[in-house]
């Protein structure tokens, strides 16, 4: 992969390392430091070897979406993840109604709709961060309904968040190792002994490091989360969600906040991570962004699924169309609308 | 004046017993607040159960035990069961009862709770009806001889540059090496991937969730620890007085604790150590110097008599505080960078 997406540096004053030598500064973890002689080659089949998912076929998996019916609820070929009269009620409001959805397993799927049409309820629902009225959802074959939020992650599945939720006060490279599973040294006991995991941690960071150098943020290791600019932000919640090496990830909005040149950069990562084998889920906005990435789309309105299909296919939908614009949009409007 | 009396006091602060417990409990504090960002108001309470969990074992259950099942266990044993009592059951229980029903809450709910269940403590401990258990406001006396007994130094001779007597040496060699133990501990929990947890459910706890954290049960851990290094806190100070008695532990003290750990910077290893023995240098000397002051009419009876002493030092300590607040509100081993995060 060739490197011409631009790197941000909003805050150059902010951009020089914090003084880490000091003998009280709590440094977390042991040091491998970056890795500034590998090569961008390198530095791919590294990613490349950190995210690729197993036994998944990406072209295979999108050619399989062409005889998929353009109907709501349409069964998918190789779903990775399926949910069922997934209901949701706020008092006397019905979020989310869902009768049935399929993900298909190794392509980009987009969700969208107008505002209040239940795309982060029904988000939170799949991903356990909020629990159904009613329904079942099932993960690579696997019930999650009664998984804890926590425990998603050890399925293979991985969320962001629509406010991006860096975490401040830790350095870049400790967000990013936070993201591994299963480390030894987070259990209390053994933390006090750290030849029990500084192998692991050292692995973590290698890998940490070969993700940051992909995702062009390497320079800004060791700064403070919170000094990264909102577009920043955004690319090391995506890299520390990879740090979990899920089989899918979904994505709260990716782009919201992000300069127009971050955006080419960040959507070329989020196909990148389609090409090693990922599913992605994705809530958006931004309806270009849906044409240009999506290999199949999602509407919803007023909590239900509307239509699905190929995002070409979508424009054309008169219900889409009604949900976004109203049903009457281009009738002429008389004299009492008028008034 | 009276010099060699105010930098007698300035050291006793420094290096003494009350540094000694409240540095302790800042150190609790500081994993309960400085890391994981739980609101802990009820540290006095942690304390509390340190100190009535040795004295309550020793003077009052143990022998109840003794009669009832004719165990007959002397009092060196009841002693070291009583040690185990007021640093592990004690603050275990109270960490279960106050964090299963308030950790899954937002932050302020465990607030509201800790600084409630502090105050009924205290007013159950007071009570007249348990005077037989927990010696109501009088307290309980007569648990500590067998400490005492392994003091190597002799009572009636003075230590450390005549800083103290054999006893109260005895205590603060024993309490500088827990503290030296305790600090060493919470450095390696804290760089450690444990504490990288920690911090992140500070940071946020959805986003630690989302990557697979259970942060319920690491608040639940770190409520624990925290509330284990209080109740050490509140034993040497049982110990060092000689007495556990309720009244020791008021609210205020609660706010001591948060005063030594904003002073020395919350969230740094150091902090706790470095802010108590400031606070109590502070308190002590101040208290001397004005004392000498109004004694030696530098300061006019008109402005200030020596019985009021007492308050005016804390008055200082409030202006401190302002001007901590107003210059270096990081604290002393804070990261003004660090700190200056949460404007953005």
């Amino acid at each position: 992969m060739t490197d011409n997406s631009p790197r941000e540096d909003d805050y150059p004053a902010m951009n020089e390392t914090f003084d880490r030598a000091s003998p009280f500064a709590d440094d977390a973890g042991v040091k491998a430091g970056p890795r500034p002689d590998i090569s961008d080659e390198e530095a791919d089949a590294a990613f490349a070897e950190v995210v690729t998912v197993d036994g998944v076929d990406p072209v295979a998996a999108r050619a399989a979406l062409a005889d998929v019916p353009w109907e709501p609820g349409a069964p998918k070929p190789d779903p990775i993840l399926v949910a069922d009269g997934v209901v949701r009620r706020f008092g006397g409001l019905t979020a989310v109604d869902v009768d049935h959805v399929e993900i298909q397993r190794g392509v980009i799927t987009a969700l969208i709709g107008p505002n209040g049409a239940g795309k982060t309820t029904l988000f939170n629902l799949l991903t356990n961060f909020d629990t159904p009225d009613a329904g079942t959802r099932v993960f690579n074959d696997k019930n999650i309904d009664n998984v804890a939020a926590h425990n998603i992650a050890g399925h293979g599945m991985v969320r962001t968040f629509q406010l991006t939720k860096a975490l401040s006060k830790m350095t870049v490279i400790e967000n990013m190792k936070l993201g591994a599973t299963g480390q030894k040294g987070e259990s209390l006991f053994r933390s006090i002994f750290p030849f029990m995991w500084r192998k692991q941690e050292k692995e973590i960071e290698e890998r940490a490091d070969d993700l940051l150098i992909h995702f062009k943020m390497d320079h800004m290791r060791d700064q403070f989360a919170g000094t990264l600019s909102g577009g920043q932000r955004k690319l090391l919640e995506m890299a520390r969600a990879l740090m979990v090496e899920p089989e899918m990830v979904m994505l709260d909005e990716p782009m919201a906040g992000v300069n127009p040149a971050l955006t080419q950069s960040l959507l070329g990562h989020v196909t990148g991570l389609r090409d090693q084998g990922m599913t992605v889920l994705f809530v958006e906005h931004d309806m270009d962004m849906v044409q240009e990435i999506s290999d199949w789309v999602i509407v919803m309105a007023e909590g239900q699924i509307i239509a699905e299909g190929p995002p070409a296919s979508i424009g054309e939908n008169t219900a889409v169309v009604d949900a976004y614009l109203g049903s009457h949009h281009d009738s002429a409007l008389d004299l009492d609308q008028e008034l | 004046m009276d010099y060699q009396a105010i930098i007698e006091s300035l050291f006793r602060g420094l290096i003494g017993e009350r540094f000694i417990v409240f540095a302790l409990a800042a150190i609790g504090l500081n994993l309960h607040f400085g890391y994981t960002g739980l609101l802990n108001f009820g540290q006095a309470v942690f304390m509390a159960a340190g100190a009535y969990g040795l004295a309550m074992t020793v003077v009052t259950i143990g022998p109840a035990v003794n009669r009832n099942t004719g165990l007959n266990m002397s009092e060196s044993t009841l002693f070291w069961v009583g040690i185990f009592m007021a640093v592990v059951v004690f603050p275990l229980v109270l960490a279960l009862l106050m964090g299963i029903p308030t950790l899954r809450l937002r932050a302020d709910y465990l607030a509201i709770v800790t600084i409630a269940v502090a105050e009924i403590f205290r007013l159950i401990a007071r009570s007249p009806s348990l005077d037989k258990w927990t010696g109501s406001s009088d307290g309980l006396t007569g648990f500590t001889s067998t400490f005492y007994d392994l003091s190597p130094f002799t009572t009636t001779d003075r230590y450390f540059f005549n800083l103290f007597t054999g006893n109260q040496f005895f205590l603060v060699l024993v309490g500088w090496s827990i503290l030296a133990l305790g600090t060493l501990l919470c450095w390696l929990m804290i760089k450690s991937p444990w504490g990288r947890v920690l911090k992140a459910i500070r940071e946020d706890e959805d986003a630690a969730r989302s990557l697979g954290k259970n942060a319920y049960s690491y608040k639940m851990q770190a409520l624990i620890l925290g509330g284990m290094f209080g109740a050490v806190g509140g034993m040497v100070r049982a110990v060092g007085f000689s007495v556990a008695q309720p009244d020791n532990f008021i609210t205020d003290v609660t706010f001591f604790v948060y005063v030594a750990l904003i002073l020395g910077g919350a969230g740094k290893v150091f902090g706790p150590l470095v802010g108590a023995a400031l606070l109590y240098a502070v308190l002590d000397s101040s208290d001397t110097i004005l004392r000498q002051l109004v004694a030696n009419d530098y300061i006019p009876e008109s402005i200030m008599s020596g019985t009021q002493v007492g308050q005016v030092r804390f008055m200082l300590v409030g202006l401190g505080l302002i001007l901590l607040a107003a210059f270096r509100p990081q604290g002393i081993f804070g990261n003004k960078e660090e700190m200056a995060l949460d404007d953005r």
